[in-house]
């Protein structure tokens, strides 16, 4: 599965951006997503791919490239 | 127009009962919440269908956090949403601080105040992903003034409406109202319980000169969950100026 193609396209959905502004290395503060962005998304994560992401997590997740990274080695 | 989608806590009886028929008035979908009284459920919901409303009856209990998930789940299930959820069921287990038990603090605490998070917490990521919602909760004038023999009561409304301020804000942006309402001393099996004379004496200070009815409450819900686009983490009080 390419995990970053289907985060990218959660992210795209979830935040009404366009594809060209996911990259890996784009930090979700510039996404412009609040709070509950951030929440509603790792909780789309959690359930797309049937894991769970604790708080202390989700605190070190500041860019795309960081979900990827825990995805990569927790899915 | 599609119809909108309610879910009451609490509405086989007394004030949730009178606003299931309020809304179903309004042509709503009613989803009624019960715990023990069934056949009482079950009569709201045919009176809610022949007022032109749909009903869906779910048994559950609100203290319960599974339960509660999955009384928000039946709801989705059968209409596909959930537009406005109504915290209504409670309880009162009265005594003097002195002689209540545990067991009476717990009660109502997790029924009245618990129920509340655990019922609101189900439905709010629905609301979310809908970008819009209305959540009112039922508290009472007793989390505002305080009354003997009522602390475990009294401690649960004043948290339901810290409760309600706290989720205002954490949902504000996504275009979800939540309100409190504090009725006064409404007329249902919850007050039967009274002394006549206590009864006598909370009526001579009511301006308005009578007890409250499940209709006075249910206008003010109607108001929240229909209309009042701009307030949000308010308590309105309904208590034909008791507390003034
Ligand atoms: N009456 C008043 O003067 C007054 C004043 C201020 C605030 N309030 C508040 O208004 C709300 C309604 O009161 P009311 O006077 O209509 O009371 P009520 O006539 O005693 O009815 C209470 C309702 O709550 C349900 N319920 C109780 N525990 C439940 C649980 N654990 N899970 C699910 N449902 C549960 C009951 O269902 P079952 O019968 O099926 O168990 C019933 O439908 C309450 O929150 C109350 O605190 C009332």
């Amino acid at each position: 599965m390419d995990i970053f193609a289907k985060v990218k396209e959660m992210i795209v959905e979830q935040l009404g951006v366009e594809e060209e502004e996911v990259k890996k290395e784009t930090a979700f503060k510039d996404l412009n997503a609040d709070s509950l962005d951030i929440v509603e998304l790792v909780m789309a994560m959690e359930e797309e791919f049937d894991l769970e992401i604790s708080d202390e997590q989700v605190e070190k997740i500041k860019t795309v490239g960081d979900v990827i990274q825990y995805l990569e080695a927790n899915v | 127009m599609m119809s909108k989608t309610c879910i009451i806590t609490g509405a086989s009886r007394g004030i949730g009962r009178e606003i299931a028929l309020t809304l179903a008035d309004q042509g709503m979908n009613i989803v009624i919440n019960y715990l023990g009284s069934q056949a009482r459920a079950e009569e709201t919901a045919a009176e809610v269908e022949s007022r032109g409303g749909q009903a869906l009856v779910v048994r559950g209990d609100v203290a319960d956090f599974g339960e509660s998930e999955k009384l928000i789940k039946a709801c989705i299930d059968k209409f596909n949403r959930v537009d406005i959820l109504i915290n209504n069921a409670g309880i009162t287990r009265d005594s003097l601080i002195m002689r209540m038990k545990e067991e009476d603090w717990d009660k109502v605490i997790s029924t009245n105040l618990k129920g509340v998070f655990n019922c609101s917490r189900a439905a709010v990521r629905f609301m979310i992903k809908q970008k819009g919602g209305r959540i009112i909760n039922i508290a009472s004038v007793v989390g505002l003034t305080g009354n003997p023999g009522q602390a475990n009561y009294a401690a649960a409304k004043a948290g339901i409406i810290g409760f309600t301020k706290a989720l205002a804000k954490e949902v504000a942006s996504r275009g979800i109202l939540v309100n409190a309402v504090a009725p006064g001393y409404i007329q249902t099996e919850m007050t039967e319980a009274l002394p006549v004379e206590s009864k006598e004496k909370i009526l001579k200070h009511i301006p308005l000169g009578r007890l409250g009815q499940p209709a006075d409450i249910a206008e003010m819900v109607k108001f929240l969950s229909m209309e009042a686009s701009y307030i949000t983490g308010q308590v309105m009080v309904v208590d034909g100026g008791l507390t003034m």
